[in-house]
């Protein structure tokens, strides 16, 4: 499969205060994200996770290295524009990215900053709301709306630019169990669409999700794999201080007790499944 | 709730008047505003209330909740009205103690209170049937004549959106950092207006700390949605005139040569 994403050696610091040294938040780490697929990128805070997801898209550049979205390195001026439309981003505050008082205007930010004809933003918006079940918001005013709607208009924003791939960077750290798991049903709906998914999370209930875990500690990558081949290491994912999904830990625990659970169950649903089934 | 607050009073509806172009209704606002100032006659006056009037009813904005909008700027009213009853000179028509009457000062406070009333029932329709947001496309689209010149239109256009969008997620900051001092002990009911002045600092330096992060967060928003001024920008709302708009642009050029007449025509009978 092509790869849409592809990190060579990226490294990334951060000024420190004067006559400091600089403070690499990212510490050489190549991977490519292929085209359709969902990845999830765990870490605790400060591990470097949010920090790649701004390098993703180039609001932020590297400091040594390069990143080529769709073969396009994100130093270059003259395609940041193409670079940030194929890449789009959802940030973690729904109040602080949208920037319109109406939700369709909103909406229409993106697109109509790629300067596409009105009536084609019209049909874009339009889509794009429906795809995340809004199409009935379209002329309220989002700061009317829960957190869990805003965060929706903010990914009906992202989806009207068309962008190939989508990397959401906490999307659902400041909404509601609801809300959250809305968010995680239109994320899994936009990534069945064809669109390539980059979820920057701390919720491990969420990456189990996904079809690639990446977990970065100290700014660099600790594991890379299928969910479960990396919960699989549940003692050194523990040991970094991260929590594990829950399926994984009641696996690790039965297996203890000596009830022979398979080390691919990861998520709720497949431990469901071997419970109801096991004899 | 603090989250009630109306912005720029706007009523919603869907009259011809709320869907006219905006650019038609600040221009209308604008020359009513001025033919306010043409008219030297009551007769006058009757005839811009008249027109007045059959907008409101147009626009469909019930007139108790335009009242509702003129309770904050009756004083300012009174106070006019009672300067000029008192400041103007002429024949006396009342003495109490060093205060007279005229009857050019009573002439003068009525003209003035009418003049004044009939202004801001206008222009408060204005906001009342225009949305904020095409308020400040509308703006926009008048001043890019001045863009020639080197006034950066889009970009006041878009602090004022964004400044309108961002009225309300302030006031929620200031709500949550307010029942924070609160919780740990702030007191900002009691003592003198110093003492209060100074009880509402700590609010506004954590206010000012999150409207930058806010700011901050926003612009990285924008920037990952390809924003980068408005060259090249297209818009959603494409503002072309309708017919609407021209019979619109018509009627009210029409009212202006009907109101230069009047005055022509008044000055002439009392001159």
């Amino acid at each position: 499969m092509k790869s849409i994403i592809k990190i060579e050696n990226l490294i990334f610091e951060y000024m420190g205060e004067e006559d400091q040294e600089p403070v690499k938040a990212i510490n050489n780490i190549s991977l490519d994200i292929e085209e359709g697929s969902f990845t999830a990128i765990i870490g605790q805070n400060g591990s470097g996770k949010s920090t790649l997801a701004k390098n993703l898209n180039g609001l932020l550049l590297p400091s040594g290295g390069a990143i080529y979205v769709n073969g396009w390195d994100t130093k270059d001026d003259e395609h940041i524009w193409d670079v940030r439309q194929t890449a789009g981003m959802v940030f973690q505050n729904p109040d602080n990215q949208l920037v319109s008082s109406i939700v369709e205007d909103d909406v229409a930010f993106g697109p109509e900053n790629l300067g596409v004809e009105p009536k084609l933003i019209r049909k874009r918006v339009d889509e794009a709301l429906e795809s995340v079940n809004m199409g009935e918001y379209k002329r309220k005013a989002p700061h009317l709306l829960s957190g869990g709607q805003k965060q929706r208009i903010a990914i009906a924003g992202v989806v009207a630019m068309r962008p190939k791939c989508i990397i959401f960077d906490e999307p659902t750290a400041m909404l509601d169990p609801r809300g959250r798991n809305d968010i995680m049903d239109i994320i899994k709906e936009l990534h069945e669409e064809g669109i390539t998914v980059v979820l920057i999370t701390h919720f491990m209930d969420e990456a189990v999700r996904a079809e690639r875990v990446i977990i970065l500690n100290k700014g660099t990558v600790l594991l890379d794999g299928t969910p479960e081949e990396v919960f699989k290491e549940h003692e050194l994912i523990r040991s970094v201080n991260l929590d594990v999904p829950m399926a994984v830990e009641l696996g690790a625990k039965l297996r203890s007790r000596g009830i022979k659970v398979p080390e691919e169950v990861v998520t709720i649903e497949e431990m469901v499944e071997f419970v109801c089934q096991y004899k | 709730m603090i989250r009630d607050i109306t912005l720029g009073q706007y009523y919603p509806g869907d009259s011809p008047i709320h869907r006219l172009d905006p650019r038609i209704k600040i221009i209308a606002t604008v020359l009513y505003i001025v033919e306010l100032f043409i008219v030297n006659s009551f007769i006058g006056f009757g005839i811009c209330a008249g027109v007045l009037f059959v907008t409101v009813a147009i626009s469909k904005v019930p007139i108790s909740y335009i009242m509702r909008g003129l309770k904050p700027i009756l004083l300012i009213l009174l106070f006019t009205f009672f300067l000029n009853i008192f400041m103007v000179d002429g024949r006396v028509l009342w003495k109490i103690g060093f205060l007279k009457v005229t009857d050019n000062g009573l002439y003068t406070a009525v003209f003035m209170s009418i003049r004044l009333l009939l202004l801001i029932i206008g222009s408060s329709l204005l906001t009342l049937a225009t949305t904020p947001i095409s308020l400040t496309d509308g703006i926009e689209r008048l001043l890019t004549p001045l863009q020639k010149i080197g006034v950066p239109t889009h970009e006041i256009a878009m602090m004022m959106s964004i400044a309108l969008r961002f009225i309300p997620t302030l006031l929620e900051e200031t709500d949550k950092i307010m029942k924070a001092q609160q919780a740990r002990g702030a007191d900002f009911e009691s003592g003198n207006i110093f003492k209060r002045a100074k009880s509402l600092i700590p609010i506004l330096v954590p206010l000012f700390v999150s409207a930058f992060r806010i700011a901050q967060d926003l612009a990285m928003a924008m920037e990952a949605r390809c924003y980068r001024g408005g060259k090249g920008r297209t818009r959603l709302h494409e503002m072309k005139f309708k017919a609407k708009d021209i019979w619109a642009l018509i009627a009210l050029n029409a009212f202006l040569v009907f109101i230069i007449l009047e005055r022509i025509y008044m000055t002439k009978v009392g001159g």
